[in-house]
This record gives structure tokens, C-alpha cells and sequence, in this order.
């Protein structure tokens, strides 16, 4: 007996070493079989005929919403774009499933066994940061969607992004929170074990010093981990510090209980965050509690931009019927200028199409014009929105200075 | 630190702590009688939210007609799975059967995802249960004053049911010695099945409160909860129901305070669960209420 329940304790303190070892982030969970699947249904013919490109997204696990979001957005692409240099174009969804480790496998299988020319994706900088030695180690270029961290791009030469990135984001948080809500104190509530939510907050925690030119203008700092579904203490020590606004860049499902959190608990401060909390799921977790809050995003389907954009929506309303989110637009940008470089390089080598990529300029996507700087990073104009009557609603737009 | 804020900090670990002293019930009672450790509690705990939320999203029910539902399915997946998982595996060493508890776990977790889906879900809240309350400059949901007191209920239920019936008395002789307690005229069977029955029913009735103070359900979720209601039963003392929900209301204060008076290990706060495994393991093996004179269940 005693033996027995030693073994199991041993068993049980090896799994807790495994769990927290990873930062807390979510447990990877046992591997459904075979995660990628063939959208087309048609088993890949040999090289040459089909191009494959890859997907490389979060579809299970903590941030599974926002990549099923993004592959919305390149299964709309793909059907209006089937085909470039008069070959056909087969996308392949690899599941990163929400975990760094996952996602450094996942990023492997797209390069061996799939052999795509180029990858999409992901939802979460933290999973491209994981994958962007391996895509640029085999050769492949990349393309993220909606991952804003800078460390994404730099130093990488084939990973590439068509949104802006978050030292512009946390500035645009830190001017609404200075100037339309006149804070001078703010707190920060953030998803320490996710790199995108960490690096935001510390461009906000810059930006927003400056403006009050006050270094103690964030009164406290305070972590959860992915996956963690009590706040309370955060919110206790945060709002026991007085501060005339909160900024909580993290998930969007941890996010929204923050917040549901706080209204239980009588905290009145406003929330404001960044381009994640756009998902549906962030308005039916956190319903009423979450009316009002405030963060920036990408696009907004009530002011078109290009051309590209009219086609975008029309599509997409007579697919879902229903409004898409800024992310989707940008799953469906990446894979247009995935294609545009195809046929401008004329050919699907690695490195030719990466300098087809880092030459784009001018490129009418449908969230935007698309210019690519030196870093491979489009410089694009910030959406900021609120959730009013439980729907995500249009309150300003920002330019990059 | 004021008076207030202290006891709004000690509010809110007292309505973690009965949350996991409802799921450690569970997880101790199966212990307590048939030696296992079922590693699928927590999967179970997972698939009762499933059931609950589509009863009220998809069939439309009252709430209250849903929470018996998925409460009775939960009970009838807890039958299952100890039907394909453990009876077969009746005669082998322990360590074969936890295996297969394993197994059993991942394999929900699994189905969970394929079936449900990977993207989150809103749990759907009954106002009754979610309703904040105030006392002075305390608030809080409603349902932390009726989880203590459920708990307590629950605990006088369990015990009246082990010592005053007939089926307690089955279950008493199971946990001593299985073939003994057949040649005495027991169904073991039937008493295996009923204890997993009611193990279900409270990882049901902890996971429908779970989701209304936490109205968010992926197939993932069940794993941390299920690891920690399972150290709060070791921490109690495993087979030992008053010990199960001692030791859930030890973690539960415990992890509030960590972060309210050491807010810089915020990030440690499952680690600390761990960690007091790991103390009571070397401290005192049995557990605080493990003593050989307690009874087991």
C-alpha cells in the first residue's frame, strides 16, 4: 500500500515538475493523431503541380478562438484565390495548440512532412517566436497575421507581418489612457507567460511614463499565468493602489473574467487593453461586466480602405453572415501577399519569394495598404474600439507618427 | 494592510478553498473505498460543464432542469468509464489499473476536443448563484455563501449514507477486502459502481459552481483543478472525507494569500500547491487528517 501510493506520488510530482516547468502556459494536451488537415480533401499531388502553404495556428487550447479567427480569414482568401502561376493553392492548418513547445513541432512538421513554400500565421507572437528559427532555417518565408510582437520580424529574415507592431500599440493605449480618460496613475494586469501580453505592456509602461513625465506613474504591476481562472488578489493589490485606469494586455478569455472579475468586487477603474480581447468569445465570457472597455486593434468594417476591402466583406457577410474581426481581414491579407509574391517572383523558391515578400509596397489589402519596412513589419494605422451593447463598436483611429 | 481588504482577501480564498474541498470529496471517496485513484476525476469534473451548457445553449432547459441532467449524465459517464476502464482490470496490480486511469483521462480530454471543439466557451450564469452580494466592504457572488454550506451538507450526507445504511455498509466492507466482503453477501460490483456514481455526482456539482464563478469551459480544464482538488485530499489525508475538505480549503486561503502578501510570486501560484504536497509528503505522509484511528470511508 505505502509503496503504491509512493509511486504515484512520484508519478504525480514528475508531472507537476513538467507543468510548471513550462511557465505555467497551457498543458500541452495528448496529441490528437493528426492535427494537419488537407483543406481541399485531394491527397497532395507531387511537387510542381500543387503550391502548399501552411498554417500555423492555435486551434486548440488557451488562444484556440483567435486562431480559428485567422483561418476564417485564409479559407475566404484561398476560395476567391485558388490559384497562382496557373497552379492550384492548397492550405494545410498545422495546430500549434496554444503552447510554445507545441509550437516549435508544429512549425517542424509544416517544413518536413507538409513542404510548403511559405507559412501563415500565428495568433500569439510567443508561437512565432518559437517557430521563426525553423522557418528560417529551412528557407521558408513567413507571414504573420496579427502577431505584433517586435521580436517576431527582427533578426529573422523570412518572418514578415501585415499589422503594426506593439511599441506603436502600447503608445496608442498609453495617448487614450493620458488624453481621453486623463489618467496620470495607471496599473498593469498582464499574462506574464505570454511574450505578446509582456512586451505590450512594457511599450504601454514607456510610453505612458513619458507622457506623465512621472516615473512612478504605474503604481503596480501585477502577473497571472495563461490558463488561470481567479484574479482576485491581482485585483485586490491593484486596486488597492489607487490608479485612475488599468491596462490588462493578455488573452481574451482570461481577460474578460479579469474584468467580470473586478465588477464583482466593486472595482470601478476602467479596463482598457490591446488588439486580443477582439474575439467573440471575450464578449459572451464577460457580458455585461465588460461593456465599456477600450483597446486598439487593426480594422474596422465600417471604414473600408481599399478596394480589396469591399471585396473582403462582401465575401465574408455572404459566407458567415456576420461582421468579421480584424484578424480575419489580416489572415486574408497574408495569404494575398503570399500569392502577389508568388507571381511576382514567378517561381516558389525560398529565397526568391522571401525577396518578393520584403519588396512589397503599395499592396491594397483588405485592412489596409501594405508597405513592408527594412525589419519586414507593415506600418499601418491603429483602430481603437469599445464594446457597446455587447457589440465591439468604432471609437477612433490613430496614424503611425 | 487594512482589516477590510484583509477580509475581502480571506472572502475570496474561502470561496476557491470550498470550491476545491467539493471536488476533493470526489477524489477521496473513490480513494477511500476502492484504493484508486481515479486520474479521470478531473475529466469528469470537465465533461459535466459540457453537459450543463449544452442542455441550457442548445435544448433551451430552465437551469435547474439542466443541473439534474448533466448532474445524472455525469454520474452515468463516472459508471461508464469505471466500467471499461476499471472493471476489467479488477484482478491486476494497482499500478496497471492507475495506468488505465490515465489512459481514461486523456482519452476524455481527447473526445472533449474533437466533440466540443478547442475554441472556449461562455458558461451560461443563473443570476441566483452570480448575484453580487455585499456585507460592509465586503462583496461577493452569492454562491460563496452556498458553496460552505453545500459542502457541509454534502459532508453530513456522505457520512450518514457510509454509516447508516446498507450501502454504506457494503462499501466499508469493499474498502477492508474485496473477497471477503463477496462470501459476506455483497455485490461488490453494484458497490464499486455506486461509489463511482456518487464520486461523479459531486465532481458534477463542484464543476456546475466551478463554472458559474468561472463561466469559461474548454476540454483542457479540467486538468489543473483535478491535480489540485487531488493534493487538497492528500494534504487532508487521502480516503478521509472531513480531511478532503480541510485540505481544499488550505489550498485555496493559502494561494489568495500567496499573492495578496507576496504579490512578486504571483507567478508561482501553481507551484505552491506543489510545493505543500511535497511538505506534507515529508512532513506527515498520512495527511493532516490521515491518522491510522481515523476511519477510512
Amino acid at each position: 500500500m505505502k509503496k503504491s501510493l509512493l509511486l504515484i506520488m512520484m508519478l504525480l510530482l514528475s508531472l507537476s515538475l513538467v507543468l510548471s516547468g513550462c511557465g505555467g502556459s497551457q498543458p500541452a494536451a495528448p496529441a490528437p493523431a493528426a492535427p494537419a488537415e488537407t483543406e481541399s480533401g485531394e491527397t497532395p499531388a507531387a511537387d510542381g503541380d500543387v503550391i502548399r502553404i501552411g498554417v500555423f495556428e492555435p486551434m486548440t487550447g488557451a488562444n484556440a478562438a483567435g486562431g480559428a479567427l485567422e483561418v476564417e480569414g485564409v479559407e475566404l482568401a484561398n476560395e476567391l484565390y485558388p490559384t497562382v502561376l496557373g497552379r492550384p493553392v492548397e492550405f494545410v492548418v498545422v495546430d500549434n495548440r496554444s503552447d510554445v513547445v507545441e509550437a516549435a513541432n508544429a512549425a517542424s512538421r509544416l517544413i518536413e512532412r507538409e513542404n510548403v513554400v511559405a507559412v501563415i500565421g500565428s495568433w500569439g507572437s510567443g508561437y512565432s517566436m518559437a517557430a521563426g528559427p525553423i522557418f528560417e532555417g529551412a528557407q521558408v518565408p513567413a507571414v504573420a497575421a496579427s502577431a505584433t510582437n517586435p521580436l517576431v520580424t527582427q533578426g529573422n529574415d523570412y518572418y514578415f507581418r501585415v499589422c503594426f507592431i506593439d511599441p506603436f500599440q502600447g503608445t496608442v493605449m498609453a495617448n487614450y489612457a493620458y488624453n481621453n480618460l486623463g489618467a496620470r496613475k495607471a496599473a498593469i494586469i498582464r499574462e506574464v507567460s505570454n511574450d505578446y501580453a509582456v512586451g505590450l505592456a512594457s511599450f504601454f509602461e514607456a510610453a505612458f511614463k513619458e507622457l506623465t513625465g512621472d516615473a512612478d506613474a504605474i503604481v503596480e504591476i501585477s502577473d497571472y499565468q495563461t490558463g488561470d481562472q481567479d484574479f482576485s488578489s491581482q485585483l485586490l493589490n491593484v486596486s488597492s493602489k489607487n490608479p485612475d485606469v488599468i491596462f490588462a494586455p493578455g488573452n481574451f478569455t482570461e481577460s474578460a473574467l479579469v474584468i467580470s472579475q473586478a465588477k464583482t468586487l466593486g472595482i470601478e477603474i476602467p479596463f482598457i487593453g490591446g488588439d486580443t480581447w477582439e474575439t467573440p468569445e471575450f464578449i459572451d465570457i464577460g457580458q455585461d461586466a465588460v461593456e465599456g472597455v477600450v483597446f486598439s486593434t487593426f480594422f474596422d468594417a465600417d471604414a473600408p480602405l481599399t478596394a480589396e476591402t469591399d471585396v473582403f466583406l462582401q465575401a465574408y457577410r455572404a459566407k458567415y453572415n456576420r461582421e468579421p474581426a480584424a484578424v480575419t481581414a489580416l489572415g486574408y491579407d497574408a495569404y494575398i501577399l503570399i500569392l502577389d509574391a508568388i507571381e511576382r517572383a514567378g517561381t516558389t523558391d525560398g529565397v526568391a519569394l522571401r525577396d518578393a515578400i520584403a519588396a512589397t509596397s503599395g499592396f491594397p489589402g483588405a485592412a489596409g495598404i501594405i508597405t513592408l519596412n527594412a525589419d519586414g513589419d507593415a506600418e499601418k494605422n491603429a483602430v481603437i474600439k469599445t464594446v457597446q451593447d455587447g457589440v465591439f463598436t468604432y471609437l477612433d483611429t490613430v496614424e503611425p507618427q | 494592510m487594512s482589516f477590510d481588504l484583509f477580509m475581502q482577501y480571506l472572502t475570496n480564498g474561502i470561496s476557491l478553498g470550498s470550491l476545491y474541498a467539493l471536488i476533493a470529496i470526489g477524489y477521496t471517496m473513490v480513494y477511500g473505498i476502492l484504493r484508486l485513484i481515479n486520474f479521470a476525476h478531473g475529466e469528469i469534473f470537465m465533461m459535466s460543464l459540457y453537459f450543463a451548457f449544452y442542455g441550457v445553449a442548445l435544448f433551451a432547459l430552465p437551469w435547474y432542469i439542466t443541473f439534474v441532467v448533466a448532474i445524472l449524465m455525469t454520474a452515468l459517464l463516472g459508471m461508464t468509464v469505471e466500467r471499461a476502464a476499471y472493471k476489467p482490470l479488477r484482478h491486476s496490480p494497482r499500478i496497471t489499473i492507475m495506468v488505465s486511469a490515465i489512459g481514461a483521462s486523456f482519452f476524455l480530454q481527447n473526445l472533449a476536443v474533437v466533440i466540443f471543439g478547442g475554441r472556449p466557451k461562455a458558461f451560461p450564469t443563473v443570476p441566483l448563484f452570480t448575484q453580487v452580494i455585499r456585507i460592509g466592504n465586503i462583496s461577493m457572488q452569492a454562491l460563496t455563501l452556498y458553496i460552505p454550506v453545500a459542502t457541509v451538507a454534502l459532508l453530513v450526507g456522505l457520512h450518514f449514507l457510509i454509516h447508516k445504511t446498507k450501502t454504506g455498509l457494503g462499501m466499508r466492507a469493499v474498502s477492508k477486502d474485496h473477497d471477503t466482503a463477496r462470501l459476506m453477501g455483497v455485490n461488490v460490483d453494484r458497490t464499486i459502481t455506486i461509489t463511482f456514481a456518487i464520486g461523479s455526482i459531486l465532481a458534477a456539482f463542484g464543476g456546475i459552481m466551478w463554472g458559474m464563478k468561472f463561466p469559461q469551459i474548454v476540454p483542457t480544464m479540467g486538468l489543473i483543478p483535478g491535480l489540485k482538488c487531488f493534493i487538497a485530499a492528500v494534504v487532508g489525508g487521502i480516503g478521509n472525507i472531513s480531511g478532503a475538505v480541510l485540505g481544499g480549503f488550505i489550498l485555496g486561503i493559502g494561494e489568495i494569500m500567496l499573492v495578496a502578501f507576496l504579490p512578486g510570486l504571483t507567478g508561482y501560484r501553481d507551484a505552491f500547491a506543489f510545493v505543500l504536497l511535497i511538505v506534507i509528503l515529508l512532513v506527515k505522509p498520512t495527511g493532516l487528517m490521515g491518522e491510522k484511528t481515523a476511519e477510512k470511508v
